[in-house]
Formats: structure tokens, C-alpha cells, sequence
């Protein structure tokens, strides 16, 4: 029933969310867990526009839409959280998560 | 009961709306942010109140925006706990929007730093309504995927009210705050596609109807628990909640503690009365395990505490334990547990807001939370004083107060339905509550003098908006009657 590419698109979306999510679990530096986060939205994207393949042979524009909306969220809270990590570095003088957890408990 | 559409159903809109307005307005009012701020404030709650007494008259109704309803367009639904929960957050953002104003204006009179207050209100008013606009939004919506659209809305916001103490903790916190709800949203929408995968609509009543146990379902309800999970703080996600909160402003703490945990704790119950069915006892179980944790190991942390916002935001930690319990008592349908639970939702937020403001109020004017250090804010906050008693006395579940009523309905029905070990928690929890908010209470209450800064003149509505939201959490122990019957109004 479900096309072999649409299969490939979709463990590939999975698989980015999946890498995404490991990144942003183990990795310590903010910037690469802002990136990470990006990473799994792809993934989210991917197995969406996946989705409006999968019924039938006229292509469903729901999911298009989601996805449009998704980059716009997806560019926002990019902006905000690199923004609050430049604010984090400046203030804080800390760029890794892991420093901040020794400093940041002992105030 | 969902007739076509009607102008007067475009009530609606109004508490999503105006906010969003007053949000542009108060951007605009650059020198003076502060009454568009409180008139955003005021016309909400009103709207608010308008939307809740149109659906006490007709009942339950949904709106579709456009003229366009599923499966075509997005609905918005007015509905017993949608509506209750706006109600909520009326009352409780109206009292803490005097705060802010009478907190800004303390610590602009204060000066000592220069321009940062004037800048933090600055941004302070357009991002609270921001927020107000974001939640209405998440309370009122049907379609799943505009849901995820205001969660990101509130996350967003909510973070950078958190980011606008200048403090470095809460900037790290903001961070953590931001990665984690990012984590969560994220998780959410991928729940979102496979649920769109499955049922070709994003409504959430028609997917409800027709939700079946087949395992990209079970895969999309395991993602948007988690998600939402993450967002409410449940244990062992409660990381990020203690920093985040305990070291924002104090009118910010309150909003994150009393009302925006309550909306990603929404849409997870709205999820969860479709599934718990087709899950049973098991899932029920499952998710009141983590909230017995969360219950226990809160109350010990905030016991432990040195600050007294710290021990505020831990007891938040705990309380949302009591959110969770709840899932086993309503896995047949039937009882009450639903009212129980809608009603120890709402009288928490305002007893926890009310801490959270009383707390804030002691800081302006000590110059720091110590608990040990302080002895005798009695002879110069009495007002305060007392509100922050009150709003423990609603946590602890004493009588007569809303918090007593919640868990009296959660005691009857774990009693009927034998379920001991959940007696047992709630018992043990409530002991434990009573145990920190007397340490605190204790230090507060005491003769002595304390240290701290000289005197400091706080605003009379930072104390009288305290006491004002702890009088609320009191009198919902009287008029339980009616909150009930208006989530009642079925949909």
C-alpha cells in the first residue's frame, strides 16, 4: 500500500528526528543544541510532506500547509533561542551547559 | 447544541483578540506601557466574562473561523472546561497585571539600577499579553495542529518573560526553559502528523470519536504525552521548572507557576479522556505513579529549600504530581474525578500565584529570600503575610478552602473505587505540604527582626492583589457549587 519512496522519505524523516533528538540530548555547547532542535524540525517536516503522498494519487495540501507554518514557528524560536544564547555568553560568560550546571547552582 | 453560525457566537474570538491587540498597543506606548497594559488586562478579563455567561445561556458551541468548519477549517469550541480554564486565567492574570503595575512602579521608584526596570516593564506588558492571547487560544482551539501553533506561542513568550530578570541564573534558565519546551513541541507535532497520518482531520473531537489502539496511535499518543509531559514538568521532567521559575520577576513567577503549566496539563487530559479507555487501568496506573513521585519528591526538595521562591517553585513541582493522580480515578467514567481534578487546577493556580506574589512582595522589600534571615516581615508586611498564609492553607487542603474541597473529591473517590496506595500518597503529600509551608510560615510569623534593607515603601496593590487572589482560593471553598456546574456545560 505505502510506495517505496514514500517509505524511504519517511524512516528518513524519523531518522532525522531521531539524530536530532540524540543531539540535543548529549551535546553541551548551546549552539549546536539550537542547531540539533533544527534538525529534528527537518525531520518533523520531512515525514509530513511524506504524509500528503501517502493518500491516494491527488496530493493533500494539509500537510503542505502545516509545514509552511512549521518553517515560520521553526524561524522564530531559531531567532529567540539564539538570541538568548548570545544574551547567556554575554551575561553569563558560559557558552556549554554543562559549565552552567557547576556555576549556575551555586547562586 | 452546534448550530450554524451566528454573530453572536463571535464571542469567541474576544479573549484571543484583545490581548493580542493590547499587546500591539502597549509595544507601541513605548514611555508608558503600563496602562495599555492594564486596560489589555481589564478588557480581556471582561471578554473573558462575557464568553463564559454566553455559555451558560446556550450552552456548549463551537465557532469555525471564516465562515469554515472541519474538515475543512479550524474550529474554535467553547465547552465546561475550556471555558472554566479562561475563566482561570482571567482571574488570576487580572490580579497579577495590578501587581506588575504596582511592582514596576516599587522598583522604578526604587531606581538603584538605573534604566533596567524601565526597559524590563517595557517588554514585561506586551509579552504577559502575548502570552494571555496564546492561552485563551490553547483553551478555545479544536483543531490539533492550531494547538500546536499557540504552544509554540506560549513557549515562546513565556521564555522571554522568564529571560527578563538581568540576573545570569535566569538567563541559563530561560535557556533550559526554551531547549526543553522546543524538545516538546516538537515531539507534539510529530504526534500531530501521525495522527493526521491515520484520520485525515486535525480535529480533535472527530479524532477523539474514532481513536482506536493501533500502533502508529499508540506511537502518536506516546509523542504528544511526552511532549506535553516535558511542558507540565512532570516528574522526572521537573528539571528546568525550579530555576526557571524561582528566579524570574515576581509577577513573571506567578504567570508560569499558577497559569502556564495548566495549559500543556490541558491538552494532555483533553488527549486522555479519548485514550484512557482503550488503554485502561494500566496507562492510568502508569501516569498516577509518576505523579506520586512527583508529589513525594517535590515536597522533600521544597522542604530542603534555603529561598523561599525556590520553595514555592519546588511545591509547584509537587502540586503537579496532584494533576496526574487523577488518571486511575476517571479510567471508568464515571464519579467525580474530573470535577476534582478541573478543581484542584484552578484553585491551585490561584493559591500558588498568590504565594508566588506574596514571596515576590518580601523580596522587594528584604532584598533577598533567605528563608532562615526572614524573621519579622509580619511587623512591616501584614497584608503580605497573610496572603502568603492563605494560599499555603489552599495548598495544604485545609478546610474551608478550594484546595480542601479538590482533594476531599479526590479522598471520597479513591476511597469508593479502593484504591489505597493513591489514599496513601495524597496523606503523606498533604503532610508534607504542611511541613514546608510551616517552616516558612514559621520564619515569617516570628517576632524577631531579620535582616535585610532598610525601609522600602512596596505599593498597596502589590499586598492587596496578593491577598485579593489568596481570598479567591478561600472562597472557591464555598461556592464549589457553581465552577462545577459551569464545567458542567458539555460539548
Amino acid at each position: 500500500m505505502i510506495s517505496t519512496p514514500a517509505l524511504v522519505y519517511g524512516l528518513t524523516g524519523l531518522l532525522l528526528f531521531v539524530v536530532g533528538l540524540a543531539g540535543l540530548i548529549s551535546c553541551a555547547q548551546l549552539l549546536r543544541k539550537i542547531l540539533a532542535a533544527n534538525i529534528m524540525a527537518s525531520g518533523v517536516f520531512l515525514f509530513l510532506v511524506t504524509i500528503a503522498h501517502g493518500r491516494g494519487i491527488v496530493i493533500d495540501p494539509v500537510p503542505h500547509a502545516m509545514v509552511l507554518t512549521g518553517i515560520v514557528v521553526s524561524v522564530s524560536s531559531t531567532a529567540v533561542a539564539l538570541a538568548l544564547a548570545c544574551r547567556v555568553q554575554e551575561t553569563a560568560n558560559i557558552h556549554d551547559l554543562r559549565k552552567i550546571r557547576a556555576r549556575g547552582d551555586e547562586r | 447544541m452546534m448550530g450554524l453560525l451566528s454573530v453572536s457566537d463571535c464571542w469567541i474570538i474576544w479573549p484571543v483578540i484583545l490581548p493580542l491587540f493590547w499587546a500591539l498597543v502597549a509595544f507601541w506606548a513605548k514611555q508608558q506601557p503600563r496602562l495599555p497594559g492594564l486596560l489589555g488586562a481589564l478588557v480581556t478579563s471582561l471578554a473573558s466574562g462575557a464568553l463564559c455567561w454566553k455559555m451558560v445561556r446556550h450552552g456548549a458551541f463551537r465557532y469555525g473561523l471564516g465562515g469554515w468548519y472541519p474538515p475543512l477549517g479550524i474550529s474554535l469550541r467553547a465547552d465546561g472546561p475550556a471555558v472554566l480554564m479562561v475563566l482561570m486565567t482571567a482571574v488570576t492574570g487580572f490580579a497579577i497585571s495590578i501587581y506588575a503595575g504596582g511592582y514596576f512602579q516599587s522598583r522604578i521608584a526604587m531606581g538603584g539600577q538605573g534604566r533596567r526596570q524601565i526597559v524590563q516593564e517595557r517588554s514585561f506588558w506586551p509579552l504577559w499579553l502575548l502570552l494571555w492571547a496564546a492561552m485563551n487560544g490553547l483553551f478555545l482551539s479544536a483543531d490539533i495542529f492550531n494547538i500546536y501553533v499557540t504552544l509554540e506561542l506560549v513557549a515562546l513568550s513565556s521564555v522571554g518573560l522568564t529571560a527578563l530578570s538581568a540576573k545570569p541564573p535566569s538567563q541559563v534558565a530561560a535557556m533550559r526553559y526554551l531547549l526543553v519546551s522546543l524538545l516538546g513541541s516538537l515531539s507534539f507535532l510529530l504526534g500531530v502528523a501521525f495522527l493526521y497520518k491515520t484520520y485525515g482531520t486535525l480535529d480533535l473531537a472527530t479524532i477523539q470519536a474514532a481513536l482506536c489502539l493501533s500502533p502508529p496511535v499508540a506511537m502518536a499518543m506516546a509523542l504528544i504525552s511526552v511532549g506535553l509531559m516535558l511542558k507540565t514538568a512532570l516528574f522526572p521532567f521537573h528539571f528546568w521548572l525550579p530555576p526557571a521559575h524561582a528566579n524570574a520577576l515576581a509577577p513573571v513567577s506567578a504567570i508560569l507557576s499558577g497559569l502556564v503549566i495548566k495549559g500543556s496539563w490541558y491538552l494532555f487530559f483533553r488527549f486522555w479522556q479519548g485514550f484512557l479507555p482503550l488503554v485502561g487501568e494500566g496507562g492510568g496506573a502508569f501516569l498516577a505513579a509518576l505523579g506520586g513521585a512527583a508529589i513525594i519528591w517535590g515536597a522533600f526538595q521544597a522542604f530542603c529549600q534555603q529561598r523561599l521562591k525556590m520553595l514555592v517553585a519546588y511545591s509547584t513541582v509537587a502540586q503537579v504530581g496532584y494533576l496526574f493522580i487523577i488518571f486511575p480515578l476517571i479510567a471508568t467514567g464515571a464519579g467525580q474525578g474530573t470535577s476534582a481534578v478541573f478543581y484542584f487546577a484552578i484553585s491551585h493556580s490561584c493559591a500558588k500565584a498568590a504565594m508566588f506574589l506574596a514571596a515576590g512582595t518580601i523580596f522587594v522589600q528584604r532584598g533577598h529570600d533567605r528563608i532562615n534571615d526572614l524573621d519579622g516581615v509580619r511587623q512591616v508586611l501584614p497584608i503580605t503575610t497573610f496572603a502568603f498564609a492563605l494560599g499555603g492553607l489552599s495548598l495544604m487542603g485545609l478546610p474551608p478552602s478550594g484546595g480542601f474541597i479538590a482533594k476531599y473529591m479526590y479522598l471520597s473517590q479513591a476511597f469508593s473505587q479502593a484504591k489505597w496506595w493513591l489514599v496513601l500518597i495524597m496523606v503523606v503529600g498533604s503532610g508534607l505540604t504542611a511541613a514546608y509551608i510551616c517552616r516558612a510560615v514559621s520564619h515569617i510569623l516570628s517576632a524577631q527582626k531579620g535582616e535585610g534593607r532598610g525601609p522600602v515603601v512596596v505599593a498597596a496593590s502589590m499586598e492587596w492583589s496578593a491577598l485579593a487572589l489568596a481570598l479567591v482560593a478561600i472562597l472557591l471553598g464555598f461556592i464549589a457549587p457553581v465552577p462545577l456546574a459551569l464545567l458542567g456545560v458539555a460539548g
